[in-house]
């Protein structure tokens, strides 16, 4: 789960990491009043989306007065930010964050991830502040440096001194990073992310070290224990077809192609859209249906493909083991005759009672176009959407 | 012979008395030896009782002190799983195969730290994976018994219902398989691609294996490297995700192309680079497996 630059800083700030002043606004009056009582000379308004690039996308700007902060946040509140992460249609700004001018002296990048080959939560720090790290990672590797941190004893003094000074903060100011460094891996440790980024990690004129940037993911597998992150979830950013499909139960991904996907299993999911690839068009998304596709799952699961305009058939892959061919036949057929189909669908099915599900759909009246298998299916599937264009 | 598991295996449920590890141990019982090889159940509340006819237990030493139970299967929530993993390693089991799905990558963080600074004795498989078979002698997890034969393939993969896919494309075509192992799709596992071949390589009763990968992480480079050097067996892949958009969870926590790593195309070229056969067809990996032998 994505939260907010703003949701990010209020949650490491209870981690005792330093962040600018500054309010979270909703509309251009809250963002004047934010201005206002913040004072100063100089504010940032920075749009709220739950994707990075936002500034080369132009939703974040300076303002020297508060007629222009007044004038940028009108401006940003409501566009369509087109970010390299928000794909060409670009993610309507509907929050903004009003933030005090900062007196950047030093701009320092600092991450953390889960590393899968050492299974230990991965520091990595450079001294190319405001830079992507992948972009880092790609043209100067030698300037990230990276520390596996152990999980029974956190990230240690020592460990963040030296990570400290070898990004270039002066001596003055290593304790202060250390807080930084310990209270973003507390935090990301207590609240269980995924992903936690200070980008950039600045060292102010006066030698302050502070967390300009902010960004946080967490493990959705441990949401249930933190509530407290749940309640930061901003359903605007989400797909709606994603989000009706969690509802459900459903693991749904919206995809650009014209072939929806019904499939059981992550991997043979995957496996679907890559061999439509192969025979030529393209998935319209991701849909694993789990172990146990009722006739209610799969009944939602058509709803949410049909909403696709450019939807031109359906592939229903399943490989029945413990799911019997046979129940996922019928839920089929009903779940098609709820929904009044207005696209070919082809249907594979491989496993336990094969036969008798493939009776099933036969003996339907149903115009279903049956596939022997997965190749057989694929080809079947992008003929017949040809044949609809 | 096999790998990892066999006739001789005998095994505690860990989570018997919820409803899916009710479920899983009664068809896993009911296949081959399933009667001999479960042994015994895990449950502190219901220690003395059984289930239709398997014995419950406090614990999983006290299951392994009054059976011989040497392998366990977890079939507990989340929340719990990863302490149940634990448990297992405390009584020195040999295996243990989680099928849970959903465990905190924290908790698995944790608990994979803790086995490897007490150099613990037993191995894992999973989180989030079908399990293990050795056909016609025992299968552990929850696959559907009936598609698999017994012989000499070895099947090793990230996913469910694609190994199922192997496996059916495998009998179809007449090869049997020697154990089919699901290591499962969670980015903080116990046995990865490289160690699963490994054990495939040593086995004198595995002549070839089929390796199923996704994108996420880089797994499957770390085992073609080793495939390279190593293996004296042919080996054959397919990689899921050549469609899979960045950034985007595929439904296993751990298939995601983050930062622009972990693709399938990197990992097909590895691969290919380091001889193993892949094809981009998932319908064709019998077939591919079938090519490859003398």
């Amino acid at each position: 789960m994505k939260i907010h630059e703003y949701q990010a800083k209020e949650v490491l700030r209870k981690f005792g990491v330093p962040t600018p002043r500054s309010v979270a606004c909703f509309s251009v009056d809250e963002a004047v009043q934010a201005a206002q009582s913040l004072g100063g000379k100089v504010w940032v308004v920075k749009a709220q989306i739950h994707a990075g690039g936002r500034g080369k996308g132009g939703g974040v700007k300076l303002a020297k007065s508060i007629d222009e902060v007044k004038t940028l946040a009108g401006q940003i509140l409501g566009m369509q930010l087109v970010t390299h992460q928000t794909g060409p249609q670009g993610q309507k700004v509907r929050r903004l964050l009003i933030e005090e001018g900062a007196d950047i002296k030093r701009e320092l990048y600092v991450g953390l991830v889960v590393d899968r080959q050492t299974q230990k939560v991965c520091l990595m720090a450079s001294s190319e502040g405001g830079m992507d790290i992948e972009e880092v990672a790609a043209t100067h590797p030698e300037k990230i440096q990276r520390v596996f941190v152990d999980p029974e004893s956190g990230l240690k003094d020592a460990e963040a001194d030296d990570v400290a000074r070898k990004l270039g903060v002066p001596d003055a100011g290593v304790a202060q990073a250390r807080a930084v460094l310990q209270g973003l891996y507390r935090a990301f440790w207590a609240s269980d992310a995924s992903l936690a980024e200070i980008n950039p990690m600045i060292v102010t004129g006066d030698g302050r070290v502070v967390a300009l940037d902010a960004k946080m993911t967490f493990d959705d597998n441990a949401l249930f224990r933190h509530p407290e992150i749940v309640a930061m979830r901003d359903l605007d950013e989400e797909d709606p077809a994603e989000v009706e499909a969690s509802k459900h139960d459903l693991n749904y991904i919206q995809l650009e192609g014209n072939i929806g996907c019904l499939v059981n299993g992550a991997g043979l999911a995957m496996a679907t859209m890559d061999v439509i690839k192969l025979y030529g068009d393209s998935p319209a998304n991701f849909l694993d249906v789990g172990g146990g596709a009722t006739t209610e799952k799969v009944t939602e699961a058509f709803k949410i493909m049909l909403r696709n305009p450019g939807l031109k058939a359906i592939l229903v892959n399943i490989f029945g083991g413990i799911m019997k061919c046979d129940v996922i036949a019928t839920a089929l057929v009903e779940a098609a005759k709820v929904v009044s189909l207005r696209v070919p669908l082809v249907v594979r099915l491989e496993g336990t009672n094969v036969e008798l599900g493939k009776k099933i759909l036969a003996d339907s009246g149903l115009p279903i176009i049956s596939a022997a298998n997965m190749a057989d299916a694929a080809e079947k599937v992008v003929a017949a959407a040809k044949g609809k264009r | 012979m096999s790998i990892l598991i066999n006739k001789h295996s005998r095994v505690v449920t860990q989570g018997i008395t919820g409803k899916t590890g009710q479920f899983h141990t009664r068809m896993s019982r009911d296949y081959a030896n399933g009667k001999a090889c479960y042994v015994a159940g895990v449950n502190p509340k219901k220690a003395g009782e059984d289930f239709e006819g398997i014995p419950i237990f406090a614990s999983v030493k006290d299951a392994k002190a009054k059976t011989g139970a040497n392998v366990s299967v977890i079939y507990v929530p989340p929340p719990g799983a990863a302490a149940a993993i634990w448990e297992a390693c405390e009584a020195d089991l040999d295996l243990v195969i989680c099928i849970t799905e959903g465990i905190p990558v924290r908790d698995m963080i944790e608990v994979r730290d803790r086995m490897q600074k007490q150099k613990r004795k037993t191995l894992l498989v999973g989180p989030n994976c079908p399990g293990v078979i050795t056909p016609d002698e025992i299968k552990i997890g929850i696959m559907p018994g009936h598609i698999h034969k017994k012989g000499r393939i070895g099947v090793v993969s990230r996913s469910g219902t694609l190994t199922y896919e192997a496996v059916g494309q495998l009998t179809a075509l007449g090869y049997g398989q020697s154990s089919a192992v699901g290591i499962g799709g969670d980015p903080v596992n116990g046995l990865k691609h490289v160690d699963v071949l490994r054990l495939f390589n040593d086995d004198p009763e595995t002549d070839a294996v089929i390796m199923i990968g996704e994108i996420g992480g880089s797994d499957e480079e770390t085992a073609a490297r080793w495939v390279k050097a190593n293996m004296g067996k042919p080996v054959v892949g397919f990689i899921a995700g050549v469609t899979a958009p960045p950034g985007k969870r595929m439904g296993h926590a751990g298939a995601i192309i983050s930062g622009g790593k972990g693709t399938a195309q990197e990992k097909l070229a590895v691969m290919e680079e380091c001889g193993i056969k892949v094809t981009k067809n998932p319908a064709e990996m019998g077939r591919l497996l079938k090519s490859v032998l003398k």
